[in-house]
């Protein structure tokens, strides 16, 4: 057990970091320097330097070097992104096609639709979402209503899905369907790829509570697709989606952009609690202890699950925990770091407050963190049901025909 | 033992209710926030006209002469409704800090006018991100004049009257005092800060040369007034906080009953079910402390101290899970602009906020109970 570079490992962190050096700007030389907040900017400065990062083979670089990957270890994977952390570098926008879309294509797309889409989405040439969510459900996702109906080679599709982040700016899109009503729910659907541009896919943005439209509703109306679009079997759109939930669970967690334990001690620095410093206030102490334990707790479950990975080994459950803590944590820590501003904390202001507002932002942005990717509550129900072994409970929709089951508005 | 409001009281806060209900649903409340108005002239108008503003103002200085029962019955209303108006400003804290302070010419000049809502006052305390304490008040009086930054000001744009806490000199406590500062005097002005919820008015407040007085005419006594009045002030934003919790939890519980996940109203399952109920528990606790806190108010108790900041403590913790709760709940949709969820989650920041967070006014718990327990 131990934390040292093997002689590879230092020479690969080694060349990163040179090459990091002539292609990024280090946070610590970055002072005013920020990524673009204009979306178009920040897509086109997105899109150039995943292609950067592409061409040098550190884009997806666990994937094989025929698809675009880099064609490393787990742990050149965990070298990478621990030194890229260190550089004012744009991510995000690709997460969710690179963490769950393409490998939702990859294991179960067709040998031509891998051709076509696995190199264009490393690169950062295409972006893609992920259209599951719908009005009448979003933990339920399995009791989805848009249809796809079968005509001749194609498939029509009507419907509407919400909540889907990106949207507004993606090329194509992983949807899943209800291809059959009359069989019980998570056996009648079917999962496509789509294209996003298509002129029957209309793309509504959602304004969020934090005042910006990061996700969207998207309607179909006679979206056509050709039955070479499927992912899987029809009908096997549950086992299908599961790959790309998989895959989700391993792709949440990050906290970037947020204020931390860091922060907050330099906040309670700065800061007074009945006139004196906040930093030697006991409670302030105890909670910056707890959240600093939580985030150590956090990063080495995650550095235990990526030995397994790279040993071969399947990880355990122990990664279902870190959206439960981390999404919480992202609150409560917003919180405090308002409360430790006093009045003052009421003021929502880049220019004004601490740590460039984030304690505001992460406050607003955890409430939508906490119900994103499996809510806090359908995340416990897994450790319970499926870690601990506890019996679900009581589903009076499950065997039924999709369209008996009961349902809400 | 009576530890509840009179038929009278209530008779009140039905009435204040129903005029909420009718004239400030969530719509108005949107309408400000989305809009410019720093708070909604109509429903202000409203609760002028019923005589509101001038409840616990005496009848001498043009108000009704109740006391601080009456104002909390309509504090729990206005946060069940979530007003944009600037109620708590002008009068849990300007009329207040006058009524308790002023000398009998303060009185006359600005009570009645807060009365009969023609004016909106508030307190100016805070100068930025952090807490405001005797060590740190950079805003001075001398000669007649104030002069520094004040932010954020609650109702600061359309204050007519300013109560500010500035710097007279002299060691510890003693070098605060509190300022009256008429707006229309000169040397006053004002600019909107953004804050996590715009359906209440916040500003800077910047004061060059501003003409002032001290309140009550004796310099030096300002932090232990401040003290007295945010004691008040706490009781009352806790009736709001009250109210505002109740207002979450119901939102929770009818969308618990209506929507359905997996075949079954998501209010079956008991992750929802013991949410809502800690919710619930929650704004007992909260009510109860603002109960004794409103008698204590209202007698001026001995245990006003103590019960003030168990108040302010209850109320913020309740209202704060239960916003952050009620969004939860929700799913997807709690977290959108179009939701209501989002009123409820930003004024409960802002209620916790306002007149000092939570964990300013644990300290002053129990450093209170310490003093107590050492006598
Ligand atoms: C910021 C953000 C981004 C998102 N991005 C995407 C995206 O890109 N693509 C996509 O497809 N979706 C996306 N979503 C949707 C997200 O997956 C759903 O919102 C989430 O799964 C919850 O579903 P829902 O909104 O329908 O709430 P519901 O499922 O209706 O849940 C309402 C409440 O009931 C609780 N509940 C439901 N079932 C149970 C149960 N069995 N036991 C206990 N409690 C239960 C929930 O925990 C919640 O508190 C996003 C959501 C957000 C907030
Ligand atoms: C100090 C003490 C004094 C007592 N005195 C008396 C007494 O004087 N007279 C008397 O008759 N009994 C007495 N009891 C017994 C007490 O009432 C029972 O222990 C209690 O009601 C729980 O029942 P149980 O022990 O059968 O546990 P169970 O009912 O089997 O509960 C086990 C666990 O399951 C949970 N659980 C059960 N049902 C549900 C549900 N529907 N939803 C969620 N969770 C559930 C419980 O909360 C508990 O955590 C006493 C118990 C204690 C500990």
């Amino acid at each position: 057990m131990d934390f040292n570079d093997t002689p590879e490992e230092a020479a690969y962190r080694k060349q990163v970091r040179a090459w990091l050096d002539k292609n990024a700007t280090r946070k610590a030389d970055a002072k005013g320097m920020e990524l673009p907040r204009d979306l178009d900017a920040l897509i086109a400065e997105s899109k150039a330097w995943q292609k950067k990062k592409a061409d040098a083979g550190y884009a997806c670089i666990t994937w094989p070097k025929e698809w675009g990957g880099g064609g490393g270890t787990t742990i050149d994977n965990v070298i990478y992104s621990q030194e890229e952390a260190n550089y004012l570098v744009p991510g995000g926008i690709f997460a969710i096609g690179l963490g769950m879309c393409i490998p939702t294509v990859m294991t179960w797309g067709p040998e031509e639709a891998k051709e076509r889409f696995v190199r264009p989405a490393v690169r950062g040439e295409e972006i893609w979402c992920q259209l599951f969510s719908e009005p009448a459900g979003g933990s339920d996702v399995a009791g989805l209503r848009t249809r796809a109906e079968k005509d001749g080679d194609e498939w029509v599709i009507n419907g509407q899905k919400v909540w889907t982040s990106g949207a507004h700016f993606c090329d194509y899109g992983i949807l899943l369907t209800r291809t059959d009503p009359n069989v019980p729910k998570h056996k009648g659907l079917t999962m496509f790829w789509i294209d996003m541009k298509d002129p029957a896919v209309e793309v509504r943005p959602i304004k969020q509570m934090s005042g910006g439209s990061e996700f969207n509703e998207v309607f179909f109306t006679n979206l056509r697709v050709k039955d070479s679009q499927r992912l899987g079997k029809p009908g096997d759109g549950w086992k299908v989606a599961l790959t790309t939930l998989m895959n989700e669970r391993l792709a949440v967690g990050g906290s970037q952009g947020n204020a931390d334990t860091d922060d907050l001690i330099e906040l309670a620095r700065d800061t007074t609690i009945a006139g004196e410093p906040a930093i030697r206030h006991g409670g302030v102490r105890e909670r910056i202890a707890d959240w600093y334990v939580q985030a150590q707790g956090l990063k080495f479950t995650r550095f235990r699950t990526l030995t397994a990975l790279s040993k071969g080994e399947t990880p355990g459950p122990e990664s279902s925990i870190s959206k439960i803590v981390a999404a919480k944590k992202m609150q409560d820590l917003g919180s405090f770091g308002m409360d430790l501003q006093d009045m003052g904390g009421v003021i929502r202001d880049r220019k004004l407050s601490p740590a460039d507002g984030a304690y505001t932002e992460q406050w607003i942005g955890a409430a939508g963190y906490r119900i994103a990717g499996g809510t806090d509550e359908i995340l416990r129900n897994i450790v319970a049901e499926r870690v601990l072994g506890l019996p679900g409970e009581i589903r009076v929709d499950k065997d039924l025909p999709f369209n008996q089951a009961p349902k809400g508005k | 033992m009576n530890l509840d409001f009179s038929d009278d009281q209530k008779m009140l806060k039905e009435q204040v209710r129903k005029f909420l209900a009718d004239k400030c649903p969530m719509s108005v409340t949107r309408r400000v926030l989305d809009g410019d108005e720093p708070y909604a002239k109509e429903v202000w108008k409203g609760l002028v006209d019923m005589g509101l503003t001038g409840t616990a103002i005496p009848e001498e200085f043009g108000g009704l002469g109740l006391g601080a029962l009456e104002l909390c019955v309509i504090a729990e209303e206005l946060g069940r409704a979530a007003a944009p108006v600037p109620f708590s400003s002008s009068i849990y804290l300007a009329a207040e800090a006058i009524k308790l302070f002023g000398t009998q010419k303060q009185k006359e000049t600005w009570l009645p006018k807060l009365a009969s809502g023609e004016m909106i006052g508030t307190v100016a305390i805070s100068e930025g991100t952090h807490a405001a304490h005797p060590r740190n008040i950079e805003t001075a009086f001398s000669g007649g004049k104030v002069n520094g930054v004040k932010q954020p000001v609650a109702d600061g744009g359309e204050a007519g009257v300013v109560v500010v806490a500035v710097n007279t000199g002299g060691s510890g406590e003693q070098a605060v005092s509190l300022a009256i500062v008429d707006t229309k005097a000169g040397g006053v002005s004002s600019e909107a800060v953004r804050t996590l919820d715009p359906s209440r008015e916040n500003v800077t407040m910047t004061f060059k040369d501003a003409p002032a007085e001290i309140l009550g005419d004796k310099q030096g006594e300002g932090w232990s007034q401040l003290s007295r009045i945010l004691d008040g002030a706490a009781v009352l934003f806790a009736f709001e906080q009250v109210g505002g919790t109740e207002a979450a939890l119901e939102m929770a519980r009818e969308y618990a009953l209506e929507r359905y996940a997996f075949g079954r109203q998501i209010g079956s399952y008991q992750a929802i079910k013991h949410k809502l109920a800690d919710i619930y528990v929650k704004k007992e606790l909260a009510k109860s402390n603002a109960y004794f806190g409103a008698m204590m108010l209202n007698d001026e108790g001995a245990e006003l101290p103590e019960a003030a900041a168990a108040s302010r403590i209850a109320g913020s913790d309740a209202y704060v899970f239960a916003a952050q709760e009620n969004v939860q709940t929700h799913g997807g949709i709690g977290y959108t602009w179009e939701s209501d969820c989002q009123f409820h989650y930003r004024r409960a920041k802002l209620l916790a906020l306002t007149i000092g967070a939570p964990i300013q006014w644990k300290e002053k718990l129990v450093s209170r109970l310490e003093a107590k327990n050492a006598a």
